[in-house]
C-alpha cells in the first residue's frame, strides 16, 4: 500500500488543481485512475470534522476537514486568535490540547492516541512558532538524537546514523539554509534571534525529513531576506517525499511559497477554501469578509 | 569551620599515649568489627608506619570518640560504628562472587559497557586489571620528571620527611568528626608530589594504580603542587562501584604553591547503601589556582563541601559540583572558599537534580577574612526538580569581614517544563529520552570540564538514571 499511495499522493496533486479546489470533500475523494477504473483513496494525512478543546473544555478547533498529500502545499490563513496554532498543537500532540471529536490519520493510522514521539516518527513535522531554548544541548547533538529516536523506531532497536553521513548531511543543509556554521555547536535556541531559530527549524525539517510538515507561523518576525531562505527551504522540501501545511496570518509567505491550496481558518473552521488566488483576496479585503459566516 | 587550632593539636598528639601495644608478639592482628585503640595500633602495626603516624593515629581516634555526630547535613544516626570493619575485611566478605552482586550493578555495568577484567575490579572479585602495563609507561615517564605518585602508604614509606611536613596541616585530625575517624584508620589513597615548574599532561587517575587500596573506605590523599606546577588528578569512576561496606570517609589534602595549578575531579558513585563523608580541601598560594569538580552520583547520603583557602594574594579558586538524588539518596554536597588574601577569586558552581523522592542539598561556605581587599566570589546553585516527591535546599553561608569586595549569589529551582518537553518529544524523542536530554544540558557546564571518557559515561548514567532502571 505504502508504493501506492506514494504514487498516487503525487498523482492526485497534479489532479487537483483542475478540480479547483472548491469545498471538495476533505478525507476520501473518488478519483480516476489512469484505467478508467474507479477505486476509493485516501490521503497521506487527514483531518475529519477534527474538534479541539482546552484542558478546562473551551473548543477552539470546532470541525476542521482537510486532506493533505505529499507534493502538496496548503496554506492556512486565519487572523489573530482563529485558533490556528491550536491546530497546529493538536495535530502534533501536545497534551494540553485534546481532541474531542472528529479523525486525525496519517496514512490511514489513528494518530489522536499517540504521543507527540510517536507522531514525529510516523513522519509528522512541526516547525514551532515559538521554539523552546534547551541549554546545554548543542544543535548538533539535538540534531542526532533525533534523528537516531526516529530512526530506532523505524528500525524497532538501536540503527545510529554513521556520524560521516550526518556530518554531511548536516553540513550541506546548513550551507542550503545560510546557517553559519558555528550555530551547529551553539546550545539549541539559546539566545538565537527569531530568524535563527525559524531557520533552525526548517534546518531540523530537513535533516529529519518528515511526510507531513506543519508551519506554524514560520513567516512571523523574519525580515524579508531571512524569509525568502526559510520560504525557499521549505519549498525545496515539498515533492514527493512531503507535503506542507503552512499556517500563517499574512499573505507574505505565500509570494515565495506557492501554495497549492489556500483555507481560510476562521473562528475554528474552514470557511472557505480555493487555490493561490483567494490568497490575493484576502490580502485585499481582509478576514473580515469571511467572518459574518461564521456568525451566521 | 570549626577547626581546632593547629596548634593545639600539634601539641595535643602524643601526650596521653596510655595504649601499651609495643609488643608486636601480643598482637595477632585479627579482623574485627567496631573501632578501639587496639584496632587503631593494629592497623598501624601492620603497615609498619613510624611512631609518629601511630600517634597521630591515636590521638585522632580520641577526637573521633570525643565528638558527637554532626546534627546538620544529612541523618547518620543509622551508622553502626561498631558493626563496621576498619582495616582488613574478613575474608568471606571480602572475596565477592559475580553472583553475589546486585542484579542492578550488574545490568548498569552492562548497558555501560564496562570490559568485563574491569568489572571485577569494580565488584571486587578480581586484584588485577590490565591497564597496569599502561600504569608503568606512565610512571616512568613521571619518575623522569621528579614526580612522584604512589600510594599514601608507599608514599609514606619512601618520602616520610615529605608526608611528615605536610599530612595533616590542611585538614587538622581534629577537624570534624569524619576526618578524625580518617585520621585514625586511614588506608590507601594517592601522593602526588609535582616538583616546580613541572606540567604534566594527562591527568593522573586512581584508576591505574588498581594495585593499591585506592577505593578504600577510609582513603587519605596529600597532592602537592610546587611553584608554576600543574596536575590534573581524577578519582573515582562514573560506573557503579559495588561495595558491602556502608562508610567511607576520605580526607584530601591539597597544597598549591605559587603559581601552581591543580585540578581535581571525582565522580562518585558508591552503591546506595553507602554513607559518603569526605572532607576535601586545598590552600593556594599566590597566583596559584585550584579547581574542584566533584560530581556525586551514587551513595545513600553523601555530605561533601570541597574547600579551597586562598592564602596567597591573587589566588583563584573554582568549585563545580554536580549531585543527582534518586531514590533513596540525600547528596549534601557544595563547596567553600575562604578567602584570606587580596585580589583572591572564587567561583562555585553548583547543579542538582533530584528524582523519585531523592533530596539535593546545596550547603556552601563563602568567608571573605579582613584584609582580602577586592576580593571576588560568585556562587551559583541551580536545582532541577523531576517530580513532587522529590526535593532540593540550598543552606549559602556567608561571612564577609571586609568592605571592598564583589560578591554575588545565584540560586534558581525550575523544573522540566511542559513546553520543553513537547518540543524535544515532537522531534521523535521519547519522553525518557527528552528528560534526559534536558537533564544532560543542565549539567553540561559541569560535564565539559571532565575528561571526554567520564564526560560521555556521566551521560549514559544520567539517561539510565532517568529511564528509573537505575536503583
Amino acid at each position: 500500500m505504502q508504493w501506492f499511495s506514494a504514487w498516487f499522493g503525487g498523482f492526485a496533486a497534479f489532479l487537483y488543481p483542475s478540480f479547483g479546489g472548491h469545498h471538495r470533500p476533505a478525507s476520501m475523494d473518488l478519483r480516476a485512475t489512469p484505467s478508467g477504473t474507479r477505486i476509493l483513496i485516501m490521503a497521506l494525512l487527514e483531518l475529519k470534522n477534527l474538534h479541539v478543546a482546552l484542558e478546562d473544555g473551551t473548543e477552539i478547533v470546532k470541525g476542521v476537514d482537510l486532506a493533505v498529500n505529499t507534493n502538496e502545499t496548503h496554506a492556512v490563513m486565519g487572523p489573530n486568535g482563529s485558533g490556528k496554532s491550536t491546530l497546529a498543537y493538536a495535530l502534533m500532540g501536545h497534551p494540553a490540547y485534546e481532541i474531542t471529536e472528529g479523525e486525525l490519520l496519517l496514512d490511514g493510522e489513528d494518530l489522536t492516541q499517540m504521543e507527540a514521539d510517536e507522531r514525529a516518527q510516523r513522519g509528522l513535522f512541526l516547525a514551532f512558532q515559538y521554539p523552546h531554548a534547551v541549554p546545554g544541548v548543542t544543535v548538533t547533538s539535538f540534531m542526532r538524537s533525533a534523528i537516531n529516536s526516529v530512526r530506532k523506531a523505524k528500525a524497532g532497536g538501536d540503527d545510529p546514523i554513521p556520524i560521516p553521513e550526518f556530518r554531511k548531511e548536516l553540513m550541506a543543509a546548513m550551507e542550503q539554509l545560510k546557517v553559519p556554521r558555528e550555530m551547529a555547536s551553539r546550545y539549541l535556541n539559546e539566545g538565537f534571534s527569531g530568524g535563527e531559530k525559524k531557520r533552525v527549524e526548517i534546518l531540523q525539517m530537513a535533516m529529519l525529513k518528515p511526510r507531513i510538515a506543519v508551519l506554524d507561523e514560520t513567516d512571523s518576525g523574519l525580515d524579508i531576506d531571512a524569509l525568502k531562505i526559510v520560504a525557499g527551504g521549505v519549498k525545496d522540501l515539498v515533492g514527493p517525499n512531503m507535503g506542507a501545511i503552512v499556517i500563517t496570518h499574512y499573505q507574505r509567505i505565500l509570494n515565495y511559497i506557492d501554495p497549492d491550496f489556500v483555507h481560510v481558518f476562521v473562528g475554528g473552521r474552514i470557511v472557505e477554501e480555493g487555490g493561490p488566488e483567494l490568497a490575493h483576496k484576502l490580502e485585499a479585503e481582509g478576514y473580515e469578509a469571511f467572518t459574518p459566516e461564521v456568525v451566521k | 569551620m570549626a577547626a581546632t587550632p593547629e596548634t593545639e593539636i600539634v601539641a595535643g598528639i602524643g601526650n596521653d599515649y596510655k595504649y601499651g601495644f609495643h609488643d608486636e608478639e601480643n598482637y595477632v592482628f585479627k579482623s574485627e568489627r567496631g573501632l578501639s585503640a587496639e584496632v587503631v595500633a593494629a592497623i598501624s602495626e601492620r603497615k609498619n608506619e613510624p611512631d609518629w603516624m601511630r600517634k597521630f593515629r591515636l590521638k585522632s581516634l580520641e577526637y573521633f570518640m570525643a565528638r558527637p555526630l554532626p546534627e546538620w547535613g544529612g541523618d547518620l544516626s543509622q551508622i553502626d560504628f561498631d558493626n563496621i570493619y576498619y582495616y582488613i575485611k574478613p575474608t568471606e566478605e571480602q572475596a565477592n562472587t559475580w553472583e553475589d552482586l546486585p542484579a542492578d550493578i550488574k545490568n548498569t555495568w552492562d548497558r555501560l559497557g564496562i570490559p568485563e577484567a574491569e568489572r571485577k575490579f569494580l565488584a571486587g572479585v578480581g586484584a588485577q586489571y590490565e591497564s597496569e602495563v599502561v600504569y608503568h609507561k606512565l610512571q616512568e615517564k613521571l619518575e623522569s620528571q621528579g614526580v612522584i605518585f604512589k600510594d599514601m602508604d608507599s608514599g609514606l614509606r619512601d618520602h616520610e620527611e615529605l608526608v611528615k611536613q605536610y599530612f595533616g596541616t590542611i585538614i587538622p585530625q581534629n577537624d570534624n568528626k569524619f576526618a578524625a575517624l580518617n585520621s585514625a584508620v586511614w588506608s590507601g589513597g594517592s601522593f602526588i608530589y609535582v616538583p616546580p615548574g613541572v606540567s604534566i599532561e594527562m591527568p593522573l587517575q586512581a584508576y591505574f594504580r588498581i594495585n593499591a587500596e585506592n577505593m578504600g573506605q577510609f582513603e587519605r590523599t596529600l597532592i602537592i603542587v610546587d611553584e608554576g606546577a600543574y596536575v590534573h588528578y581524577v578519582e573515582g569512576c562514573t560506573a557503579p562501584i559495588y561495595t558491602t561496606d556502608s562508610l567511607h570517609s576520605a580526607v584530601v589534602e591539597i597544597i598549591v604553591k605559587e603559581g601552581g595549578r591543580c585540578r581535581y575531579t571525582t565522580i562518585q558513585n558508591w552503591s546506595t547503601n553507602v554513607y559518603n563523608l569526605v572532607t576535601k580541601r586545598a590552600v593556594a598560594y599566590k597566583d596559584a589556582t585550584m579547581e574542584w569538580v566533584d560530581g556525586n552520583l551514587g551513595s545513600k547520603l553523601t555530605m561533601k563541601y570541597p574547600a579551597i583557602w586562598l592564602l596567597g594574594e591573587r589566588a583563584h579558586g573554582e568549585v563545580l559540583s554536580i549531585a543527582f538524588a534518586n531514590k533513596g539518596q540525600h547528596q549534601d554536597a557544595g563547596g567553600k572558599a575562604v578567602h584570606v588574601a587580596p585580589k583572591t577569586t572564587s567561583t562555585i558552581t553548583s547543579k542538582s537534580i533530584s528524582k523519585n523522592g531523592g533530596r539535593a542539598s546545596y550547603r556552601g561556605l563563602l568567608e571573605v577574612a579582613k584584609g582580602a581587599e577586592g576580593a571576588k566570589s560568585k556562587v551559583v546553585c541551580d536545582a532541577l526538580i523531576l517530580d513532587e516527591d522529590s526535593r532540593t535546599d540550598t543552606y549559602p553561608y556567608i561571612s564577609i569581614d571586609e568592605n571592598k569586595v564583589d560578591i554575588g549569589h545565584e540560586a534558581t529551582v525550575s523544573k522540566i517544563g511542559e513546553e520543553q518537553l513537547f518540543y524535544l518529544m515532537s522531534r521523535g524523542l521519547s519522553e525518557a529520552e527528552a528528560a534526559a536530554m534536558i537533564v544532560s544540558g543542565f549539567v553540561e557546564p559541569i560535564t565539559k570540564e571532565l575528561p571526554l571518557e567520564y564526560a560521555v559515561e556521566m551521560n549514559r548514567l544520567i539517561q539510565l538514571q532517568m529511564e528509573g532502571s537505575v536503583g
